[in-house]
């Protein structure tokens, strides 16, 4: 946050304009070669950027809660805002999953799948490089906004049968939402003559001022999230996106990442004080969507609403301001952002052999299909917490931060927050015994084929990722955890 | 390094055999895991070697072991590693003995299974995770072996997995024990707020510093925070060792194959609650509220399930029964601070729940997948080896001497007598009327089955498995192959039965008595006297064998095994009057005490229709109606009146444009 | 005549009084779109007026250059006001000012 250290060339502009230009190349060669060329190109750009996420991966430097591979131009000079970019521990967990959840997306694509499809994922996945590097608030603020292009048009041109009236929605409440967002930004500039966001943390405001800004800041970060009552967008979104486009939708969790970024550091005081208000409607979250997703019938949509039960327990774990808790919504984030991606990815295997994804219409797929069953069940656990997965590491560290935090209802709040283990498991297991085990329901069933390679391939690789996440999960908290309590300590001293 | 290969074998052969199971020989895969469990059994004998003759002359008290840190939160490292000590080396050999003793049963039992493979690689996979439940020297640990074991049951109870009724009870008791896991997780939160670790060495050494913290639900509501936390650690001791209201997935659980019945559901992971309040004592001393809880929970888990117990006609259902009302004693004992005998009376219950457990298993296999005993009777000289090691698990589990019943349960109805926490004059009298019910269950059970006429092969059309049975092809003579079951069946129940005959008089000096545990068991025995009463009284084994004729739990149990026998060999038709004339009784015991039908009802429909008032409700209705819908009618609405500004005629803009400009006029005050 | 030498302000009335004329000529016509046209023009010449009347009074050319430039564009616009009107006569067959209302929400 306060010093820099650059001795690098400029990986993460390459990072993020590589695969907006390859996007671009990608729209422009979708004639040539029956777009063979265009999905060679799009996998190339995938692979190449996932390897140099790797390298920053390896090369960031862990127990530093400072900003690394910074990179600094002005950009418009008469407002002073720069073309600043540079990732710390909270960033460089985004940028690993961004990079290896692309790479998974372009890599599922079929053959037969469009160029303007492949060219919008790497096109959103360049701008969301962008929104995780920015340490300018209007380049975040682009990045952030311009992503929204690339999405409405993979959902709107590729999406399933609802696909307009959800990617208008999604539209319109992301767009709505980060207009508060942009107002806060221009206010905060004509208080502090500059955009840069580190700057920002420390300057003074009044606690009206604070809870102003705060409510701009969280319509925009509460829509994103989602977080009850701003999510209407997110479930059809999800259902009705191209799997690949709601994979990178849920698992970049750009709008969480927003709390972390820019309303806890600046508006410290406000977040505090308004911290009951956000502890219960996390809780609600956590109850009402893990309640909500018993009621589904379709796979996809239950997902969805597992994701945002999850993400509610991801904004508890931020308003709780103790260690624990904030290391394990980190956590959480990223886990959920590889449970939700794998159950997608499960979705669509399914939806391909069935035509849908109706949980009455599946069922006894473990007969024909015991890959698919197997890998289901796994994620589906991973999504709960199941203890050595990538899921348990985040929950468990929450809810153990909710017991632990300094409050009259600590209790309460604890007891509600540990609800998710019932809840969850109840609609997994309920999930799981309808689709996987039971009686065949679709006749079709026993001819259906299991996994392809491909596929198979695929999904191994999140599982592995999320069991090694499981069982060491250091590896990744090592890397935040310098900026984690770095974050928490700037958020602890008042700033009025 | 050989500790962590301990549970890692199991792993490792629960993988082989689940990857690549399908694609070698299926002998093979019982190989591999049979190995594997029993390399770790000899490891675990060697540590418990160790624990028990070179420890007490060096002074080393426990070994703790960290492998790896799992996570770093700064103040804290939370860590995977390997806490030895008296309790966990006795748990460890329990584990590994019975599971080996399984696995090899398997292979007669499941010989004709399709998932065989499968089967070994989910109970390989299961020996793991109490592996690591049991060994763990912290609250992660322990919690991820939990989960495990609980994943493992789901998974096996629902192994036949086209059966309805398996995966809804597999379910049922993943479920259950989530809810206990519920409580589990709010305990190991608080102790985690209150001491800042996870560490179980860590906790026991600063136990001191919980007395007099507080924990608010609310402002103004305020608990000790070490009986909350208590309380919180025994309501996951509840889910997993089904102590009533969380106990009615146990019965249900029997829905998966035999050998995890006896494996998990009745020798090790169900006990896995007693072990886990027996670790946490330090804990648990500090909290009589708690410990009052506990006692009362566990006579009533052992009197309620022992009446059960009688109306069963499933054989295994009616083993089911008994080991809850046997978890029941165990968590009186705890209750009572008697956590050695809670300890003895897990270890020796182990052994004869099994060799239960794997004798209802052979004669369900001879007879074909039948399990109602009303369909046996006369088995005795067909199977006289299991016939002999049922009866020795009889024997033993109603207390008789001199098996290993009769050392471990009389300590417990002891300790309820002699504890001073509220509840113990209940929990006496509830565990003296329990061993009348064990010896009249388990003996209507043996008598059912093993003796008078033989009434298999009866009655095809009404049984409810005849598909089943069609299946294995059997006809109706299929009464003249019965026949004693293999030697890979036979062995294990042998093995058992010598731990049955054998375990408690040889264990109970030095386990129950003795020194044993050591300091790996922290009683208060001055504000809890049991344990200090069952150590003055104890003068022998030959002293304890005359005491015990002339004490009642003995000839409460010869009354039981009397009653047995009336209504089941001597008059069978007085039983059915008795059932006639308690019917109201009668039903509630048939229908676990409608406690099923409560939770279907209020839990399962409850959030059902919860759910669908929410998707209705707040979904449907309020955020995509009220939020997206009426926001976007707002602006329609808006839009259409506005549209009526627009008319199109060049001279109203015009008109417009003059009035505008006469109002600005006025306002700039030119005018 | 001293009395009714015309002043500025004799102008300035005249040229307001023609805007007004042309206004409402605009807003109150609804026949015909040639008067229209011719009411546009007059507006045209109010400011023209107007130019020339204050040129005159502060001694300035450049007023007078100014109207020069007008009368030019009146001239292109009435020109192709009428090109307008002709294309609109033979489309419509009308040139009445209240059937043009298509340009409404």
């Amino acid at each position: 946050m306060n010093g820099e250290m650059n001795n690098m060339p400029p990986v993460l502009s390459i990072l993020i304009w590589l695969p907006i230009i390859a996007g671009i190349l990608v729209l422009a060669l979708r004639h040539v070669g029956h777009g063979r060329w265009s999905r060679w190109l799009a996998n190339l750009a995938a692979w190449v950027a996932f390897i140099i996420a790797i390298f920053v991966l390896c090369r960031f430097q862990t127990g530093s809660g400072m900003m690394q591979f910074t990179e600094r131009v002005m950009w418009i000079p008469h407002f002073s805002i720069e073309y600043a970019l540079g990732i710390d521990g909270l960033s460089v967990l985004f940028i690993g999953m961004n990079a290896l959840i692309t790479l998974l997306v372009i890599a599922a694509q079929k053959s037969d799948s469009k160029s303007g499809y492949l060219s919008a994922l790497l096109i959103t996945s360049g701008l969301t490089y962008g929104a995780f590097s920015a340490r300018d608030a209007v380049l975040f603020y682009v990045f952030f906004e311009a992503m929204l292009i690339p999405m409405y048009l993979a959902i709107g041109v590729f999406g399933g049968a609802q696909r307009r009236y959800a990617t208008t929605k999604f539209f319109l409440y992301t767009l709505f939402g980060s207009l508060f967002m942009l107002l806060a930004l221009f206010y905060l500039y004509s208080v502090s003559q500059t955009f840069s966001m580190e700057a920002w943390q420390h300057l003074p405001l009044s606690i009206y001022m604070q809870l102003i800004l705060f409510g701009a800041f969280f319509i925009a970060f509460a829509v994103k999230t989602p977080m009850w009552p701003l999510h209407a967008w997110a479930p059809d979104a999800y259902v009705e996106a191209p799997t690949g486009a709601a994979v990178m939708l849920a698992a970049t969790k750009i709008g969480a990442y927003g709390f972390l970024r820019l309303l806890l550091p600046i508006v410290p005081d406000a977040a505090h004080q308004l911290a009951p208000l956000m502890i219960a409607l996390s809780l609600f979250a956590v109850i009402y969507f893990g309640i909500v997703a018993l009621a589904q019938t379709d796979l996809k949509r239950l997902f969805a609403y597992s994701s945002v039960a999850h993400m509610g327990l991801v904004t508890l774990g931020f308003f709780l301001f103790n260690a624990t808790a904030m290391k394990g919504a980190v956590l959480l984030m990223v886990s959920n952002g590889l449970a939700i991606a794998a159950l997608f990815f499960v979705a669509e295997s399914l939806k391909t052999r069935f035509g849908d994804c109706k949980l009455t219409d599946c069922g006894g797929i473990v007969k024909a299909m015991p890959w698919l069953a197997t890998l289901l069940v796994f994620f589906a656990m991973a999504n709960i917490g199941l203890p050595g997965t990538s899921g348990f590491v985040g929950e468990f560290l929450v809810i153990i931060g909710a017991v632990g935090h300094q409050s009259g209802y600590q209790l309460l709040v604890g007891l509600l927050a540990a609800t998710v283990l019932i809840i969850g498991a109840a609609y997994t297991l309920w999930m799981v015994r309808r689709v996987v085990f039971g009686p065949i329901t679709h006749p079709s069933v026993v001819a259906l084929s299991d996994l392809g390679t491909r596929e198979r391939l695929l999904l191994s690789v999140l599982a592995a990722v999320m069991l090694g996440f499981g069982l060491w999960p250091q590896a990744l908290l090592g890397m935040a955890d310098a900026s984690v309590t770095q974050l928490l300590a700037h958020v602890a001293l008042p700033k009025l | 390094m050989m500790l962590a290969l301990i549970p890692l074998l199991p792993l490792l052969a629960a993988l082989f055999a689940g990857f690549f199971g399908r694609r070698v020989p299926r002998c093979w895969s019982h190989w591999v895991c049979c190995a594997a469990v029993g390399i770790s059994f000899l490891l675990s004998a060697n540590v418990l070697y160790e624990v028990a003759t070179l420890w007490p002359s060096t002074g080393i008290q426990s070994n703790s072991v960290t492998l790896y840190t799992w996570l770093d939160l700064g103040s804290t490292k939370l860590t995977v590693g390997f806490l030895i000590d008296p309790l966990s080396a006795l748990m460890m050999v329990v584990v590994t003995l019975v599971s080996f003793l399984v696995h090899v049963y398997t292979i007669g039992y499941m010989k004709d299974d399709p998932g065989y493979a499968r089967f070994f690689a989910y109970i390989a996979f299961f020996t793991f995770s109490m592996l690591m439940l049991v060994m763990s020297n912290n609250f992660l640990q322990m919690f991820f072996g939990w989960e495990g074991v609980g994943l493992a049951s789901y998974l096996l109870i629902g192994f036949w997995y086209t059966r309805p009724s398996a995966t809804k009870a597999g379910m049922k008791a993943f479920l259950m024990n989530r809810v206990g896991d519920f409580g589990f997780i709010i305990g190991i939160g608080l102790l985690f707020a209150a001491l800042g670790t996870l560490d179980f060495k860590e906790i026991f050494g600063r136990v001191d510093e919980l007395r007099g913290l507080n924990v608010s639900l609310w402002p103004g509501v305020e608990w000790s925070l070490l009986t909350v936390a208590c309380i919180g650690l025994f309501i996951g001791a509840m889910g997993k060792s089904a102590q009533v209201p969380l106990h009615s997935w146990l019965p249900d659980s029997m829905e998966g194959p035999t050998p995890i019945s006896a494996l998990i559901h009745a020798a090790t992971m169900v006990t896995a609650g007693i072990f886990m309040v027996a670790r946490m004592s330090p804990v648990f001393e500090g909290s009589d509220t708690a410990l009052s809880f506990i006692i009362i929970i566990g006579a009533t888990t052992a009197i309620t399930m022992a009446l059960l117990g009688l109306v069963q006609n499933d054989i295994k259902r009616v083993i089911a029964y008994s080991t809850l009302s046997q978890l029941g004693y165990m968590t009186v004992a705890l209750g009572a601070s008697a956590y050695s005998a809670a300890i003895f009376h897990l270890m020796t219950h182990a052994f004869f729940k099994a060799l239960l457990f794997l004798a209802a298993g052979s004669v369900i296999i001879a007879l074909h997948h039948e399990q109602d005993m009303r369909k046996m009777g006369g088995l005795r000289k067909r199977m006289p080896i299991t016939y002999v090691t049922a009866v020795i698990g009889a024997w033993a589990l109603a207390g008789l001497p001199p098996f290993a019943g009769f050392f471990s349960k009389e300590p417990i109805i002891e300790a309820a007598h002699s504890a001073t926490v509220t509840g113990h004059t209940y929990a006496y009298w509830a565990l003296m009327l329990g061993v009348f019910l064990t010896a009249c269950y388990t003996f209507r059970m043996i008598f059912m089955t093993f003796h008078g006429a033989s009434r298999y092969g009866e009655s095809k059309s009404d049984a409810k498995r005849g598909a089943h049975k069609k299946a294995h092809g059997v006809t109706h003579e299929a009464h003249h192959d019965v026949h004693e079951s293999p030697k890979v069946v036979t062995i294990p129940l042998i093995v058992l039965a010598i731990c049955s005959v054998f375990a408690g008089i040889f264990c109970v000096e030095p386990v129950l008595i003795g020194d044993y545990f050591g300091a790996a068991i922290h009683g208060n025995y001055v504000a809890h006297p049991a344990m200090a009463e069952l150590h003055a009284e104890w003068h022998g084994i030959l002293d304890y064998f005359l005491n015990a004729l002339l004490s009642a739990p003995l000839w409460l149990a010869l009354a039981g095994i009397a009653t047995a026998w009336y209504f089941t060999l001597s008059s069978p038709k007085s039983a059915d009057r008795l059932a006639r004339s308690l019917g109201g009784v009668y039903n509630a015991l048939k229908n676990n005490y409608y406690v099923d039908a409560f939770y279907e009802r209020v839990f399962v429909r409850g959030a059902r229709s919860l759910a669908s008032v929410f998707m209705q409700g707040g979904e449907q209705f309020l955020t995509e109606g009220v939020l997206v819908q009426s926001t976007s009618q707002l602006v329609r609405w808006g839009a259409q009146g506005l549209r009526y500004l627009q008319t199109g005629y060049l001279y109203h803009y015009a008109f417009a444009m003059a009035l505008g400009l006469l109002v600005l006029m006025t306002w700039w005050g030119i005018l | 005549m001293p009395g009714l030498e015309p002043t500025l302000l004799h102008y300035l009335l005249l040229a307001a009084a023609l805007l007004v004329i042309s206004l409402v000529g605009i807003i109150a016509n609804r026949r015909n779109v040639l008067v229209l046209l011719m009411a546009v023009e007059l507006v045209l010449l109010a400011a023209n007026l107007n130019f020339v009347a204050f040129s005159v009074y502060y001694h300035d050319l450049s007023g007078q250059v100014m109207t020069a430039f007008v009368l030019a564009t009146a001239a292109t616009e009435s020109a192709i006001g009428l090109a307008l009107l002709i294309l609109l006569f033979r489309r419509r067959g009308t040139i009445a000012v209240q059937t043009l209302d298509v340009l409404k929400g």
